[in-house]
């Protein structure tokens, strides 16, 4: 979970749930929520052309709208390895986090943006708060994760996070 | 502190918080609607075994109400099994409406409460004084099995509105024109308390429209102060008053932001598309045909919204190219349009009612929308795809504006009815 390598797809501001995944795809069986993944968006077949680790670099208020924690997951189950973006939108944040997709808001995006080419190779190291520009070995800052997101990432997501809690505990057996 | 910090920190069993800080609250109510089977899912995956109390559990089925495909029916499935095996009495099934409407109706919501729900409008139980935040599903797992949810203790705006509305001007067009002013972006994080005698003004139904709203300049919740109209209500739901804490914000507490706004000379609003806060003067955009028309939603179908466009639309026919589809938000709301003679005179002017729930508002189900159709409604996103074609248009508006625009066939400023029919 610490590093995530992979190439740049780059997205406006606002991308609304709706468009990360579409109300209509919430009906199709779970499993096939990633084929749905940014459908509305200006990337329609992101589906067909993201590969493992794939990174997102966003604009403003990223993941606004519904609660729906399809849309995180639709994300990750299609291979996006993080998500960067000027800033996030509260519940998919949190969502994001929960579900083990690593979403860090970062004040350097218009850098990133001129300064990157879509589909240019970049390593994410999440606990540094970084990213690495392959091509040219520009680093540039991220911001920093908080203490409970970044257990929660490092456990792989709540669901994990939990269970280890209960068997420090001694509550949950394997 | 705020009253909403007092709500925060009593959950927490700490004397004093700040903003910025990260505490454990106790949850007074979750509420798991059927979107969210991953609930159940992430629960049993975190080896859940019983709820930490079931009388503090509540599930309402109103995405998909009745259910339109095998997947969701078998969600509302499993989910009824769940809850009897749990023990859980509160499963609103799909006979009742939409969760923020049945939820205050069943006198589950209270001031000083902490309400986390599987559902982004959450912050519609503001109105109440209640803090109410949405969340995803594995958040909502992990509260069914500790009782308790961390929060970063946010940030709060006043939004103080003066000024008395104009005849034709409703609630929804206030939220609209601050959320035109304010912008998505406003209040992410942060809390928003609504004050000012614009607000006192408003009926219970007109304080929701408002809560509702919040979520959508980012707020983690929304706040109205509770006064003699919220008890009114509350009595009038047979709310359990042991219960009920009315905290007061202190005279000292600093907002971190201030927005005074004078509605005295508002005119109806309208968000035109792809986007809640481009938001225009309906006059802007007079004449922009209309596919379909929905009344309805957590923001726009309770008795008040029907009872305008019964006013309106009584003894006459809408538009014969335009749709109006009208959901109330609640079993209660139905039977009261029933009562007072609404239904019928609507159907006969033409509308299409279904069952209570969520509809199209969010593209499911129960008149979603094609490409290139254009749709004006009383609900509360216009983003691409949110009612169905990710190529359709979507207006947002008062019950008012999307009454007249049915009647017809395209947007109009209500007030202009008079000189036009």
């Amino acid at each position: 979970m610490k590093k995530v390598k992979g190439r740049v797809f780059f997205l406006g501001d606002r991308i609304d749930t709706d468009q990360i995944l579409p109300g209509y795809a919430m009906s199709v069986p779970t499993c096939q929520h990633k084929n749905y993944a940014l459908k509305g968006s200006s990337i329609p077949d992101f589906a067909e052309k993201v590969k493992l680790g794939d990174v997102i670099i966003g604009g403003k208020n990223f993941g606004c709208g519904s609660s729906r924690e399809q849309a995180p997951v639709a994300l990750k189950e299609a291979g996006v390895g993080a998500a960067i973006a000027v800033s996030f939108a509260m519940i998919f944040r949190k969502n994001s986090i929960n579900i083990g997709l690593p979403v860090i808001p970062s004040e350097n995006i218009d850098h990133m943006k001129r300064e990157i080419q879509e589909g240019d190779l970049v390593e994410v190291d999440i606990e540094a708060g970084t990213l690495l520009h392959i091509d040219s070995g520009r680093t540039y800052e991220l911001n920093k994760l908080s203490e409970p997101a970044l257990a929660t990432l490092e456990a792989g997501g709540l669901i994990n996070r939990v269970r280890n809690i209960l068997r420090e505990r001694g509550e949950l057996i394997d | 502190m705020h009253a909403i910090e007092k709500i925060l920190a009593r959950a927490a069993h700490r004397e004093v918080i700040k903003s910025g800080e990260i505490i454990t609250c106790d949850i007074d109510l979750v509420e798991i609607n059927d979107l969210y089977l991953q609930v159940i899912e992430s629960f049993d995956e975190m080896n859940g075994k019983k709820v930490w109390d079931p009388e503090k559990v509540v599930f309402v089925f109103d995405h998909y109400a009745p259910a339109p495909t095998i997947k969701s029916a078998q969600t509302q499935r499993d989910m009824r099994s769940f809850a009897w095996q749990q023990g859980i009495r509160h499963l609103f099934d799909i006979n009742t409406g939409v969760c923020h409407q049945v939820m205050p109706e069943a006198g589950l919501v209270y001031p000083g409460m902490i309400l986390v729900a599987t559902d982004s409008h959450t912050t519609t139980h503001g109105a109440f004084g209640a803090f109410g935040t949405g969340v995803g599903a594995t958040d909502l797992a992990s509260i069914l099995l500790t009782g308790k949810m961390w929060f970063r203790v946010p940030e709060i705006i006043n939004i103080k509105i003066s000024g008395d509305l104009k005849p034709g001007v409703l609630p929804k067009d206030i939220i609209l024109y601050v959320l035109g002013q304010l912008g998505t972006k406003k209040a992410l994080y942060k809390a928003v308390e609504f004050s000012g005698e614009a607000i006192e003004n408003l009926d219970i139904a007109g304080r929701m429209v408002i809560c509702n709203m919040a979520v959508e300049m980012g707020a983690k919740t929304a706040y109205i102060q509770p006064d003699e109209a919220t008890m009114t209500y509350l009595k009038s739901r047979k709310v359990d008053f042991d219960k009920v804490v009315v905290h007061e914000t202190d005279s000292d507490y600093q907002f971190s932001e201030q927005h005074n706004f004078d509605i005295s000379n508002l005119d109806p609003q309208i968000a035109t598309p792809h986007s809640v806060d481009n938001v225009v003067p309906v006059g802007a955009v007079k004449g922009t045909k209309v596919n379909q028309a929905f009344i309805g939603s957590c923001t726009g179908g309770r008795v008040e919204d029907i009872e305008i466009a019964y006013n309106i639309l009584k003894g006459k026919k809408i538009n014969n190219k335009t749709r109006l589809v009208i959901i109330p938000a609640s079993k209660e709301i139905l039977l009261e349009c029933i009562n007072r003679g609404y239904m019928q005179e609507l159907v006969r002017a033409g509308a299409t009612f279904t069952a209570p729930g969520c509809g199209p508002c969010l593209g499911t189900h129960q008149g979603v929308i094609a490409p290139g159709e254009v749709c004006v409604t009383a609900s509360n996103r216009n983003f691409p795809g949110r009612m169905g074609s990710s190529d359709a248009d979507i207006y947002l508006a008062s019950p008012a504006t999307v009454a007249v625009s049915a009647l017809l066939g395209y947007i109009t400023d209500p007030r202009e009815l008079e000189g036009e029919v």
